[in-house]
């Protein structure tokens, strides 16, 4: 029961966090749409990038075509507002770029939405405080990725119940080298037999989540998913490496942190401040490394795109020319991608397991 | 100074994102100095001892998963200046 409470809030925290990151940022909003309201004058390739690289509460397929995804918003004092993202529109009446408005149907609320969140005013034009916990993009892609585990994770579990001791069948072969390879690949030889049964729910659970929301964000024409590419994610993922890591940690771990043995009083005063710096910085860098590996990927590809695009303003011939190489050049990367998915579960579950490791490493000398 | 006045203006409208441009390059040597060591010690330590190979490419990845972290550190920097 613990552990079944444990996983929901895992979960819970899973889906919320990009959305704290979100209304974070709509509390700075005022002092920045001047200023964005500028920059939509000349769109750059920077912003074409940021644009398609960041969440956001609609999945654009192409051109005007977008699927709108539900809004909603807590109103501190006044309730709850649902609606659909279509609902937003510009100045205009229409779906063009720029800051785009709606007003809330429960609450009477009137809402602005730009590239930085959404932010909130009352029929007196005064603000809001909002909490946005609307289901965006990212969102909508990890209950995707996170139903799709489920689903092909139990069959697999109930065929190995139902058949013990046989060779796998179905889509439990295409899954036992995976999970094999956590297992004997990262958990046995880190962390010993004994102490890996407590770490293997977790290990692979990341590594599962991180390889299919990594692969989920390289199928194209399904609006470009970036899902391990936001901070919002991996900051919870990184979260819960130190969350676990710090709860077992044992005497001997903290005792190194706290007072390293053998160490005089003055490099101590020194050396405890580095160590205490250190277990904040190994989840920030395990966050830093996924979020941006993923996201230089989408960067990389985005922008052999935009070079055709840039060279092709100038001349047909030119364009057509850079548009053959640049192709290939997205194909090796993608091709490149594909080994980088698979290549950062691994190295963050690696990592992981080491810093469990570490945390119940006993004395040995 | 001159070669790198030269390049800022070559490569931003704005000082700082010029040098947030020379910045991301400046990381990008680093990170292939290193992941560039960790490679040539792995192969030289698998051509002594093939049998040796499977631990050798764990830890390859590890240390260069490890420098590569500082080096995206660098990045990223470079990118909110460039963007911010």
């Amino acid at each position: 029961m613990i552990r079944f409470i444990a996983r929901f809030i895992t979960v819970v925290m899973i889906i919320s966090a990009p959305n704290f990151a979100f209304s974070q940022n709509s509390e700075q909003n005022d002092e920045h749409t001047n200023s964005h309201a500028d920059n939509h004058k000349e769109e750059g390739v920077g912003n074409f990038i940021i644009h398609h690289i960041s969440d956001a509460n609609e999945i654009h397929l192409f051109g005007n075509v977008s699927i709108p995804l539900p809004i909603i918003i807590f109103v501190e004092g006044k309730g709850l507002d649902v609606f659909m993202s279509s609902a937003f529109h510009d100045a205009n009446g229409g779906h063009g770029h720029g800051p785009k408005h709606a007003r809330g149907p429960l609450t009477g609320s009137h809402y602005t939405k730009d590239e930085l969140g959404i932010t909130a005013k009352d029929e007196n034009g005064l603000d809001l405080a909002i909490w946005d916990i609307s289901i965006t993009k990212s969102v909508f892609g990890m209950f995707f990725v996170i139903l799709l585990m489920i689903l092909m994770l139990r069959s697999v579990a109930k065929n190995y119940a139902r058949r013990p001791g046989l060779a796998p069948k179905g889509i439990a072969s295409l899954m036992e080298p995976l999970i094999l390879f956590v297992r004997d690949g990262i958990a046995h030889p880190i962390l010993g037999k004994e102490k890996s049964k407590k770490f293997m729910s977790f290990l692979l659970t990341t590594f599962f989540f991180i390889v299919a929301c990594n692969l989920l964000g390289l199928i194209p024409f399904i609006g470009g998913f970036n899902i391990t590419g936001t901070v919002g994610v991996t900051i919870v993922l990184a979260g819960l490496v130190f969350v676990i890591t710090t709860i077992n940690g044992n005497k001997h771990y903290w005792g190194h942190i706290v007072s390293p043995p053998g160490v005089p009083f003055f490099v101590k005063l020194l050396l405890v401040p580095i160590e205490i710096f250190g277990i904040l910085l190994k989840p920030t860098v395990l966050m830093i490394r996924l979020t941006a590996n993923i996201s230089a990927g989408h960067i990389i590809i985005l922008s052999f795109v935009s070079l055709i695009f840039i060279f092709g303003k100038n001349s047909q011939a030119g364009g057509l020319g850079v548009g053959v190489f640049s192709t290939l050049f997205m194909i090796f990367m993608y091709l490149l991608e594909l080994l980088v998915a698979f290549l950062q579960a691994y190295v963050f579950t690696l990592l992981a397991a080491i810093y469990f490791s570490e945390a119940t490493q006993e004395p040995h000398h | 100074m001159e070669l790198l006045n030269i390049l800022i203006e070559v490569a931003g409208p704005t000082t700082g994102q010029g040098l947030a441009g020379l910045g991301a390059g400046a990381a990008a040597i680093g990170a292939g100095i290193g992941v560039g060591t960790i490679g040539k010690g792995a192969l030289e330590a698998m051509a002594r001892q093939p049998e040796s190979t499977d631990d050798l490419r764990a830890n390859m990845i590890l240390a260069a998963a490890l420098v590569e972290g500082v080096a995206l550190f660098g990045i990223i920097v470079c990118l909110l200046v460039a963007i911010g």
